[in-house]
């Protein structure tokens, strides 16, 4: 009864996975293409965020390495 | 014509430019009264304990700033009808969409936390046990909803943002000296002790409860969920504006609370303010109380339904509060798994409150700024926004104001992670 209750729950689980799966797929096929026009602005602001999330991020590798420390 | 025909057809076109803008006004109002959520409502009593009136003149300041904001949100979510995630996805592509979605949700979801233990704190002071408050909470959130209609939820939350105007009769309460307002909170200038660590690190908080992510999902999403069209635009402006006016109000008067009676004290959050007041006054401590349940209120009315919006517009679930809960169930599915689990967390014993407090400061920083560069770069595509891009005095308003709240809410989040960097 038990082994039939946690197969029922695996397959549900299965079949959400797989279709979120195929969702985001689809997702991303549609805005696959940017539709803002690429200046120099909006290069150099895109280039601006990497940069400064690449920073933040970094830091807070930081601050848990020393607090596992 | 005659005076008297002149008075008539003018009283005529003032009351219909009225019945037009109450149409159209609610998401303006409604984020900005919001945005004084219970972490506000906390910074904002701390400043008045700490600084007395000083820092007033500053926080006037910040109502323009989250005006100027806010209001490119209502020209994009008008004219291209998409919400903020959607409009990332479509502007940017799939890997800023993804990273703005999922970083909007855990930053929502954390800072619903965070409402949660200031409605628990406040109802607290009052005798309610944490989770009878989370109940309620669950129970009125799930009321306005549930009669698939966004005009009574705009109505219900607009009474919510009435009542955080009880701030008001509170400072008239405390009796403050009006010259010493005057004089002392609204001629900018550094207080006495100069410009300390604390003081900057106050600027900073302040500055951090003006604008946060979940504000620019959420009026876009709104905007459109309410269906409001170009020709709308300057109503939904003004709609805006006295939001920004509102929320400085409603802070500033929470500011003159805790300046006049808590001046010097060191308070960590405003349920505590209230309990210092109860005993000076118990009207005074119950209002305090009041507000603060609602700031937390409102704040998760906003919080949650600004994930399931931008959820919704990228699954392509229905997601309206205009659909009944079974034609748009993953909408309202999600928006309460957010608020049930988030409610949930404020019930574990032993849960680090604290530190997840701290955590929401520094989540939010990864999305501040990149929903603020988005949002300007959009408002600058010529393709789809047409005659309502940014002129060129917006976009240095807009650049200036974005560029200040990075650099200083980074500090922010710098401080919060190295505390002995700043303080």
């Amino acid at each position: 009864m038990g082994e039939l209750f946690i197969g029922v729950i695996a397959r549900r689980i299965g079949r959400f996975a797989g279709a979120t799966a195929a969702q985001i797929s689809a997702i991303n096929k549609k805005y696959a293409t940017p539709h803002i026009k690429t200046t120099p602005a909006v290069r150099a602001s895109l280039l601006f965020l990497r940069l400064y999330l690449l920073a933040l991020v970094g830091l807070l590798v930081y601050k848990f390495v020393t607090l596992v420390r | 014509m005659n005076f008297w025909a002149r008075l008539f057809y003018n009283w005529r076109r003032v009351w219909k430019a009225l019945k037009l803008y109450g149409i159209i006004a609610g998401p303006g109002i409604i984020v900005m009264v919001a945005d004084n959520d219970a972490g506000g409502i906390t910074t904002y009593a701390a400043t008045g304990a700490k600084f007395g009136y000083s820092l007033l003149w500053f926080l006037i300041l910040l109502g323009p700033i989250a005006f100027f904001i806010q209001e490119m949100t209502v020209r994009l979510g008008a004219v291209t009808k998409r919400g903020h995630a959607e409009s990332i996805f479509h502007g940017f592509g799939p890997f800023w969409g993804w990273f703005s979605l999922v970083d909007l949700i855990l930053i929502d979801w954390l800072t619903l936390i965070t409402e949660f233990i200031g409605m628990t704190a406040a109802l607290s002071i009052f005798h309610v046990p944490p989770l009878a408050t989370v109940l309620f909470v669950i129970l009125i959130m799930g009321t306005m909803i549930v009669r698939g209609n966004y005009w009574t939820w705009e109505k219900i939350a607009l009474f919510f943002c009435a009542v955080n105007l009880v701030y008001i009769p509170c400072a008239f309460i405390v009796r403050p000296s009006i010259s010493s307002i005057l004089s002392n909170g609204l001629i900018p200038h550094i207080p006495a002790g100069g410009i300390t660590n604390s003081f900057f690190f106050f600027l900073m908080a302040n500055i951090g409860t003006t604008i946060a992510p979940w504000m620019v999902f959420f009026q876009q999403s709104a905007v459109v969920d309410k269906g409001i069209q170009e020709k709308d635009i300057l109503w939904a402006r003004i709609d805006t504006f006295l939001g920004s006016m509102f929320t400085v109000i409603v802070a500033a008067f929470c500011i003159i609370v805790t300046g006049t009676l808590l001046r010097g004290v060191d308070i960590r959050d405003a349920a505590e303010a209230a309990v210092q007041l109860m005993g000076i006054n118990k009207y005074l401590g119950t209002l305090l109380a009041i507000g603060l349940f609602d700031a937390g209120l409102l704040g998760a009315i906003c919080i949650s339904l600004a994930s399931s919006w931008a959820f919704g517009e990228v699954f392509g679930w229905a997601h309206s509060l205009n659909s009944r809960i079974r034609e748009a169930q993953w909408f309202y599915a999600f928006y309460f798994f957010a608020l049930i689990s988030a409610g949930a967390v404020v019930l574990i014993p032993g849960a680090p409150l604290v530190l997840i407090t701290l955590f929401v400061q520094v989540i939010a920083v990864t999305l501040l700024p990149a929903s603020l560069v988005f949002l300007i770069l959009m408002l600058n595509n010529e393709e789809s926004m047409g005659r309502y891009r940014n002129n060129v005095f917006q976009n240095v308003a807009n650049v200036a104001i974005a560029l200040a709240i990075i650099a200083l809410s980074t500090m922010y989040a710098i401080s919060t992670l190295f505390p002995n960097w700043l303080r």
